[in-house]
């Protein structure tokens, strides 16, 4: 390991996040700490991940993608910001793609996703 | 005026603030940086400090080095180099200068060697705007236009902008941020980007262009001295904040 990935390492580490194991094609539920002056609440976003960016990198991110009022409408958060103040994985999906580019051109039926029926918790996720 | 300091550009990452936002940094390295010799103004009609970094393998090192090396007492280095320091911040030879030479906040200017970019159009090099897509050219989409003028002048002015080398040339960054140290791993994080590729030496100076913070180590931050240096720093300070 360099000293660069190393470094990144440890602010991971110090940032102690808790971050499930989640990939593309899952629902997933984000709450993001939203300031307005001086106080500060979470707002949820929930919606389908479409692409994890960035790996194991202090940089990496991720995509989410909802339809909200009949407009598409797609976050792009870090994925160890402090702001975000908890991610939770609402439903797994079934997907044979990394990056579900794909959904931007669909609308309603032809925009689900199976729900994965044989996932197994990875054993270091669990810790 | 005090030294600067030799370092190896590592790469970049980014840091997280409390608050969320993200910092892109650089992060340079400072492997035994070593003061090899002094100059004088007695002797040289200048006084400036020659610091040494990296190592170097004493079998490939010159005989001539050596003995430099050898007179200092220190392991032979990688990458010297010269800074001008007023002369009461001449640094004893062979004192080990560490990362918190430097304060988190203040600037600094960093100079390196660029990314070499071989012979590049004009488009690349003095971004010209080339030529048009359409309307009949042919062939110089990305060339420069005219050269000059008529017969009077008869000539293309010297300094033209035209195409040619470009890059792999020493550059200097002013003003940029120290946001981190770390003196036990020898780590100087600065905001923005560095000139020069992974691995290449720069050399970091207080910022030209701004106020130098009161509480900087004077002369130098030294690993050995590393308990003495912050009792006489406010003492020193003052003088030499007003100085720069």
């Amino acid at each position: 390991m360099n000293l660069i990935a190393e470094l990144e390492a440890e602010q991971i580490a110090a940032l102690a996040k808790e971050i499930p194991d989640f990939s593309a094609g899952d629902t997933v539920r984000v709450g993001y700490k939203v300031t307005e002056g001086s106080r500060s609440r979470v707002q949820a976003y929930e919606g389908v991940c479409i692409s994890r960016n960035g790996g194991a990198g202090i940089g990496a991110s991720f995509t989410v993608r909802k339809i909200s009022f009949g407009e598409g409408v797609e976050r792009v958060f870090p994925l160890h910001s402090p702001n975000i103040d908890s991610i939770t994985v609402v439903r797994r999906g079934k997907v044979r793609r990394a990056k579900l580019y794909y959904l931007r051109e669909r609308r309603g039926k032809s925009a689900r996703i199976v729900e994965k029926s044989n996932y197994k918790p990875k054993a270091e996720a669990k810790a | 005026m005090r030294s600067g300091v030799l370092a190896k550009k590592l790469g970049m990452t980014r840091l997280f603030l409390e608050d969320g936002r993200q910092v892109p940094v650089t992060v340079l390295q400072m492997e035994n940086v070593q003061v090899v010799a002094q100059r004088t103004a007695e002797k040289d009609g200048y006084s400036a400090v020659q610091l040494g970094a990296g190592s170097a393998k004493a079998k490939r090192t010159s005989q001539a080095m050596r003995g430099h090396f050898a007179k200092a007492q220190v392991e032979p280095k990688r990458k010297l180099a010269e800074f001008r320091v007023s002369p009461e911040n001449l640094i004893e030879v062979g004192a080990e200068i560490t990362a918190d030479h430097y304060v988190s906040g203040q600037f600094v200017d960093i100079a390196g060697t660029s990314i070499g970019k071989g012979f590049a159009g004009s488009m690349k090099r003095h971004n010209f705007g080339g030529l048009r897509a359409s309307h009949g050219v042919s062939i110089s989409h990305r060339s420069h236009g005219s050269t000059g003028q008529c017969q009077d002048p008869g000539k293309v002015f010297k300094g033209k902008k035209m195409a040619g080398h470009m890059g792999a040339v020493r550059v200097t960054t002013q003003n940029l941020e120290v946001v981190r140290t770390d003196a036990e791993r020898g780590l100087i994080m600065v905001k923005g980007a560095v000139p020069g590729s992974k691995g290449g030496w720069v050399t970091i100076k207080d910022a030209v262009k701004k106020a130098a913070p009161k509480d900087l180590p004077m002369p130098a931050a030294i690993r050995a001295a590393a308990q003495e240096a912050p009792a006489e720093a406010p003492v020193e300070a003052p003088e030499g904040g007003a100085e720069e």
